[in-house]
């Protein structure tokens, strides 16, 4: 074979392309493992530009919470009492915040389905990346879609009259445990977009399940308020605890405890942390076959 | 290193009930090409998926770059660079994130991964289209980042699975002179084709597959003695004469001829093109047979296979890709 010297070789590819085709010693220039850490933020960082770039997704971030708060503090909030009294739109925030933390897992599924659909999951696996770096960059990009609506939702919440009126401590905690939540939800999420076999499936049966998984819970209305068999449903729902137990950290008006009410009520931060540590114990051992299986062919 | 950038030895992968793979051997000596002929679902992806690590064989060993994809498949992943059917490039990202993405997943320092991108957007005539999401790039373009991508850490074997398929004439001439320069460089490289033409122009050797297994090895010559060479082939023009017209090709050719009705084609290989060629047309100028044309080419893969197998390529066949396309 022979190597064109001069500047334009005949089918148009530049004297360069020899160069970038050249390299002298290849075992000697492979490089050296750079670490879990290093490659699950390349793949993380490869989510947010998703999110920068994807119209919908940005404003599933950025709008719609801003669009919920709105909505329901001044649409809904007329119509719905709070037992015990106090602001709706103070029993609204742990809500809503609940309701987008729980979408993480919608999230992380449509990602694990649009990059088998276009095959980038086969390109990945074919390059020398720390193992788990790939789901974990996932669960990070996902995680952080997941905060920056919750913290636009905190700036807007706080402009209609929601405030912390607990303990700094307590007001820490309450956002230890979204993430928390949202770190159990990228393993559902991981399930579903490894069962699902496309975009559009999850989209339908995702939407199907989480969203009234959301609604019948105390995320905008008392629990007390459902009609039975929803009630006791609700009751028991990790989502109602959730946020209950944001709005008792945050120490905004929830309904009143009463000593009839099921153990769930009575200690939402308890059973919630035993759901998420459920979730993660069971989900992510399967939720991991379910992935590698969804891979092989 | 090896004497054998890659050794495989009876490769099995069965899926379910479907046999992909039935006990294949593939050596590629380094610094040299092979090429897998052969039709749709004959296992060309799937040897390529297991030697590239992206799937396990149920039975048989195989090592790529001296290590086993088996039981060292980062140390595999390190040394190769896969080039899929389809480009795996990501649509929202732009040209040059994707490159810099990959060559920091091959574990080059991030100022490292930016200047080989830039090396090769230029090399793949990319830079105007460098920083539009790949969604926009044309089939043309994608295809060449997509090479770009598993050129990015230098490969020491490339395996591209159907890498012309799709492309213009001239896009498939770039890309042949591409993977030539690469092997004058060292890289070892092994592409698998359904185009005899390709495998010809390229490839060091020729492994034909069919239903999992291979048919016929060797260098194109070599095959070509097998297939008896050259073909020659003629278009009717009257349909109805076409039968007639076929087996005057057959005698002249010596081989069973191929028919396509539909083009009122019949051809068939021969080991004497000229003397055959003159025997046919003698013959069809007695039989008052009208032909729109009639010559020499290489034999196509149909004819090929069929001289190899007896039977002409089973349609059916797509059964087995298209299946594996739905669940990927």
């Amino acid at each position: 074979m022979t190597v064109t010297t001069s500047s334009t070789s005949p089918n148009g590819l530049s004297s360069e392309a020899i160069d970038a085709l050249t390299v002298p010693d290849r075992e000697a220039a492979l490089h050296p493992s750079r670490g879990l850490v290093h490659d699950t933020w390349v793949v993380a960082r490869r989510g947010l530009i998703h999110m920068k770039r994807q119209p919908e997704q940005l404003s599933d971030a950025t709008v719609q919470p801003v669009m919920f708060v709105l909505l329901f503090a001044y649409v809904f909030g007329g119509a719905i009492d709070v037992p015990g009294g106090g602001s709706y739109r103070e029993f609204l925030m742990g809500g809503i915040f609940a309701q987008t933390i729980v979408f993480t897992a919608f999230g992380v599924a449509m990602s694990l389905a649009n990059d088998r659909k276009n095959q980038v999951v086969d390109r990945f696996r074919s390059l020398p990346i720390a193992s788990g770096a790939v789901l974990g960059g996932h669960a990070v990009a996902n995680i952080l879609k997941a905060l920056l609506p919750i913290a636009i939702m905190s700036v807007v919440g706080f402009i209609v009259g929601w405030r912390i009126r607990g303990s700094i401590l307590d007001a820490v905690l309450a956002y230890v445990l979204m993430i928390a939540f949202a770190f159990a939800m990228v393993w559902i999420g991981v399930l579903l977009g490894s069962l699902i076999p496309t975009p559009e499936g999850v989209m339908g049966i995702g939407f199907a399940t989480i969203f009234p998984l959301t609604f019948i819970a105390s995320t905008f209305v008392p629990a007390s308020s459902m009609p039975e068999p929803l009630r006791t449903f609700a009751e028991w729902n990790p989502i109602t605890t959730l946020s209950d137990a944001l709005r008792q950290a945050f120490g905004n008006p929830n309904t009143p405890i009463q000593a009839s009410d099921p153990w769930s009520i009575q200690n939402p931060g308890l059973y919630t942390t035993i759901w998420v540590v459920a979730i993660i114990v069971v989900c992510f051992p399967i939720a991991v076959r379910a992935y590698s299986n969804s891979l092989e062919k | 290193m090896n004497q054998n950038a890659v050794d495989a030895h009876g490769l099995v992968k069965r899926y379910g009930d479907t046999t992909a793979l039935g006990g294949v051997d593939i050596t590629v000596p380094t610094g040299t090409i092979t090429a897998v002929l052969g039709p749709n679902g004959a296992g060309k992806t799937t040897s390529v998926r297991i030697l590239t690590t992206l799937t396990q064989a149920d039975e048989g060993h195989a090592t790529v770059a001296g290590y086993d994809v088996a039981t060292h498949p980062h140390e595999v992943r390190r040394r190769i660079g896969l080039t899929a059917q389809d480009a795996t490039v990501d649509p929202i990202l732009t040209g040059r994130e994707n490159l810099v993405m990959v060559g920091e997943l091959h574990q080059l320092p991030r100022r490292d991964a930016k200047a080989r991108a830039d090396q090769l957007l230029r090399q793949f005539s990319l830079e105007d289209a460098a920083d539009r999401p790949t969604s926009g790039y044309s089939g043309g373009m994608r295809r060449r980042l997509d090479l770009g991508a598993t050129l990015v850490a230098h490969p020491q074997v490339l395996f591209l699975d159907e890498p012309t398929t799709g492309l213009d004439p001239r896009a498939r001439n770039d890309l042949w002179e591409v993977l030539e320069r690469l092997v004058g460089d060292g890289t070892t490289i092994m592409l698998t084709t359904q185009y005899l033409e390709e495998a010809d122009r390229l490839a060091d050797d020729i492994l034909v597959v069919d239903h999992g297994a291979i048919i016929a090895q060797g260098d194109s010559s070599s095959l070509k003695r097998q297939v008896g060479g050259d073909s020659i082939g003629l278009v009717v023009s009257d349909p109805t004469r076409l039968d007639e017209a076929a087996s005057i090709i057959a005698r002249a050719a010596g081989f069973e001829p191929v028919v396509d009705v539909a083009a009122r084609r019949a051809s068939a290989p021969t080991s004497n093109g000229v003397l055959a060629l003159s025997a046919a047309a003698g013959e069809l100028a007695t039989a008052g047979i009208e032909v729109d044309d009639l010559g020499i080419h290489q034999p196509t893969l149909d004819e090929v296979f069929l001289t190899l197998t007896g039977m002409p390529i089973d349609p059916d066949d797509d059964v087995v890709d298209n299946t594996l396309e739905v669940m990927s």
